[in-house]
């Protein structure tokens, strides 16, 4: 969960802002309706920069501070960017004690960035996810959709090089 | 009619060791072969057996294909579909015996255990909500709907002694009785599932979610209508997408069917689901926080009582309870009060369904009676550890759970027994650990985690969980003392003490168990500055046996800190002199003992 105001720019399109105010319109008038239009709103825009979460907060008439405030209470929720390639290391514990940490460690090496950071030309971020439930095939680690199991941080290098 | 029916594995472990392009290929093949008018193939839910995924089952043979490849299709498709001969080579080898092929309930992995909320995982297509009615699906609802009164309902589950599987054990019977009676005159009551499974190495909710849904959705409307309720929410995990997937086709083949919806089975029930998904936040497993989340608010807990049964959602009488919970019920309904009650130990009666992982050879998930003891899980069910390493401990219950030593490896699991050697049921995850994990280490684990999900609200967890997690740092690095081995108990006592809710008051048991049966290894941290187990990394030395080095020089080319360099010495034997660590200048990385092909180099 990072609170940081991101650096990079609001790029929000028309059409994103059309479908967002379609969204809001639908489910203004369910109940506890303010996470599902989030999500849905994280879906459109790939996060949740604060003038989005000012568009949700006057579009369903809630205070921006309540908006805000979920935001950065659930860990699915991104103020900042992601990378077109976005890393999660599973460091659950049934990875973590077949060595998922030295693979998460691998990684920063590798990338050059932290958890919770993306690389400077936003081709890769990395974060630390808890279970996936593959836990059969521990360690793991996701790229976008994609499952990689039975990790060594040896192999991790391999995996990268064909993002590149 | 088809002759044959290939089952294709497409739980979460198989379908990320690629069993979608299993399928394709076997549709492609079976196409190819000209069988598509006689053969079958369905994609199933979870088998359990997940460490040998993908997983192909070809019935009627019953043959168990494991980690089947894209390339071994072909051969199964015109050797046993086409000419009829089991690929015997292929086969999960436990179910071949002296060239015979056994059937898969006599393997080792399945012969102790007793499927009852997993009984259709791995059996129906969960996209098709009639394969679901083949086997009794919403039979029970009829039951309960047409022949049962509410209290007839309550009686059942208070009979058969069923108990929250979501990890505290609370009567189910009893919750709904409250649900149903304390506040006779609202206008409004839910039903809620928990799928919010959050311990980390736990997947026994998803397995079902994504095996069997509709068995939650029929037991949802059960629950409606013994308590009152028109109205369900399924809070899910968003980290689960194909269990939202699979249990949106399930609500809207139900809806459909008029099993969900007005005037079920034309009784004049009305009962409706709605799916609301987290947003990774480990406190939402928490009644009442999960119940703030639905509202639209930040996750936070709030104080019991009052407890959900009189004010629960949208502040309405709310009964709530976990996927695995709501698997049993409808079986339950059908077969009886007392078949269900034979099964288990005294007090805790049924299955338990545990995901086993970790240092294991049958990483998978598996369902056996309570009562069942942990040596028969591990050993018998579970394949043993791998590489011929010793058990350590066995962790179950997850952040709010405690480690399991060797000594109680005979101690039957059932509610009570777990919580009398100061771990819990949990919600089912099983984690084994072996001479190789550090507990400490593991303690600070648990901790971190804690740590990150705390929510804030109250105090001792907020900053009670900080101070255990920078204890145990200082211990893993070398620098703690004697005095922080008691100062670390009694801030657990005090933080579970006066914590708000469950997360607060069982983080610190993690500590507590690992300090009651491994503080040898606390002790080892904190006095002679080592880690037995040859894991936390300040405490480590490297160094070179000068008698076993050949001098090849490969762990100096290793070496990223340039810690590695030539003696002058020359063993009995060898041609080049022996090289040596400046332990001034060692990183610790381990690179040089990884490379050395001699095992020269040591760690401890």
């Amino acid at each position: 969960m990072s609170s940081k105001k991101t650096t990079v720019p609001f790029a929000g399109t028309k059409e994103q802002e059309e479908a967002l105010k379609k969204i809001i319109a639908e489910n203004k008038d369910q109940k506890g309706a303010l996470m599902p239009v989030m999500q849905k709103a994280q879906d459109i825009y790939g996060y949740l920069p604060i003038e989005v979460q000012t568009m949700i907060a006057d579009g369903m008439g809630i205070p921006l501070e309540k908006v805000y405030g979920v935001s950065t209470f659930y860990s699915q929720f991104a103020l900042n960017p992601k990378g077109k390639y976005q890393i999660s290391v599973c460091l659950g514990t049934a990875c973590y004690v077949k060595g998922s940490g030295d693979v998460y460690a691998k990684i920063e090496e590798i990338l050059g960035i932290k958890g919770g950071e993306c690389t400077p030309d936003g081709k890769f971020s990395l974060d630390a996810c808890r279970c996936v439930g593959a836990c059969g095939l521990a360690p793991v680690m996701m790229i976008n959709d994609e499952v990689y199991g039975r990790l060594k941080p040896d192999d991790v290098k391999g995996i990268l090089d064909q993002f590149n | 009619m088809y002759r044959s029916h290939v089952l294709v594995c497409g739980g979460t472990g198989c379908t990320s060791s690629g069993s979608q392009a299993i399928i394709d290929t076997f549709e492609a093949e079976i196409e190819k072969n000209g069988l598509k008018d006689e053969v079958a193939v369905v994609r199933t839910g979870c088998h359990g057996l997940c460490a040998l995924g993908p997983i192909v089952l070809i019935y009627p043979e019953g043959s168990f294909y494991s980690m089947v490849k894209v390339e071994d299709v072909p051969e199964i498709v015109s050797e046993h579909l086409l000419k009829g001969r089991v690929v015997t080579r292929l086969l999960y080898q436990e179910t071949v015996k002296e060239e015979e092929v056994i059937p898969l309930v006599e393997t080792g992995f399945y012969k102790k255990q007793k499927r009852v909320a997993l009984r259709n995982c791995g059996v129906i297509n969960p996209e098709n909500i009639d394969e679901y009615i083949a086997v009794d699906g919403y039979q029970a609802l009829a039951k309960v709907l047409t022949e049962m009164t509410p209290e007839q309902v309550i009686d059942t589950l208070l009979a058969a002694g069923l108990r929250g599987r979501g990890g505290a054990g609370f009567p189910t019977g009893q919750k709904w009785k409250l649900a149903r009676t304390l506040v006779p005159d609202a206008d409004q009551k839910y039903v809620c599932c928990n799928a919010d499974e959050g311990d980390p190495g736990a997947f026994m909710d998803r397995s079902v979610l994504e095996g069997d849904p509709h068995v939650v959705l029929e037991a949802m409307a059960i629950a409606g209508y013994t308590i009152g309720a028109n109205q369900g929410y399924i809070y899910v995990r968003a980290e689960y997408p194909i269990a939202i997937q699979r249990l949106q086709i399930a609500i809207d083949q139900a809806r459909a069917y008029g099993l969900l919806g007005k005037d079920i089975f034309g009784t004049g029930f009305d009962f409706d689901i709605d799916l609301r998904f987290g947003a990774g936040a480990f406190v939402c497993g928490e009644e009442t926080a999960l119940m703030t989340s639905i509202e639209g608010n930040r996750g936070e807990p709030r104080p019991r009582p009052p407890f959900p049964a009189v004010k629960g959602l949208f502040a309405k009488p709310t009964v709530l309870n976990n996927v695995e919970t709501y698997a049993n019920i409808p079986r339950i309904i059908l077969n009886g009060a007392e078949w269900f009650a034979s099964m288990g130990t005294e007090k805790s009666k049924g299955t338990k369904v545990f995901a086993l992982g970790g240092k294991i050879n049958n990483t998978g998930l598996v369902e056996v009676p309570m009562g069942t003891t942990l040596r028969e899980v591990i050993e018998d069910i579970g394949g043993g550890i791998p590489n011929g390493k010793k058990f350590k401990a066995a962790q179950t219950g997850g952040p709010s759970g405690g480690c399991i030593p060797a000594e109680h490896f005979d101690i039957p699991i059932d509610y009570d027994n777990l919580i009398s050697i100061g771990s819990m049921m949990g919600s089912g995850g099983l984690i084994v650990m072996d001479e190789d994990n550090c507990m400490v280490d593991i303690a600070k684990f648990f901790l971190e985690f804690t740590v990150d999900e705390s929510c804030g609200k109250c105090t001792p967890c907020r900053i009670g969980t900080k101070r255990l997690y920078e204890t145990l740092d200082k211990i893993t690095k070398g620098q703690g003392t004697l005095e922080d081995l008691d100062k670390l108990e009694e801030l657990c006592y005090y933080i579970k003490a006066n914590s708000l809710c469950g997360l607060g008051q069982t983080a610190p048991n993690p500590v507590l168990s690992t300090l009651r049966y491994f503080k040898d290894e606390y002790v080892a941290h904190v006095v002679e500055k080592r880690c037995p187990a040859g894991v936390c990394k300040s405490l480590l030395n490297f160094s070179i046996d000068k008698e076993k080095c050949i001098g090849c020089g490969m762990c100096a080319k290793q070496c990223p800190a340039g810690a590695i360099s030539k003696t002058d010495y020359i063993a009995p034997g060898k041609k080049l002199p022996a090289m040596a660590i400046d332990s001034s200048k060692c990183v610790k990385c381990g690179a040089c003992m990884a490379t050395c092909k001699f095992s020269a180099i040591s760690k401890k």
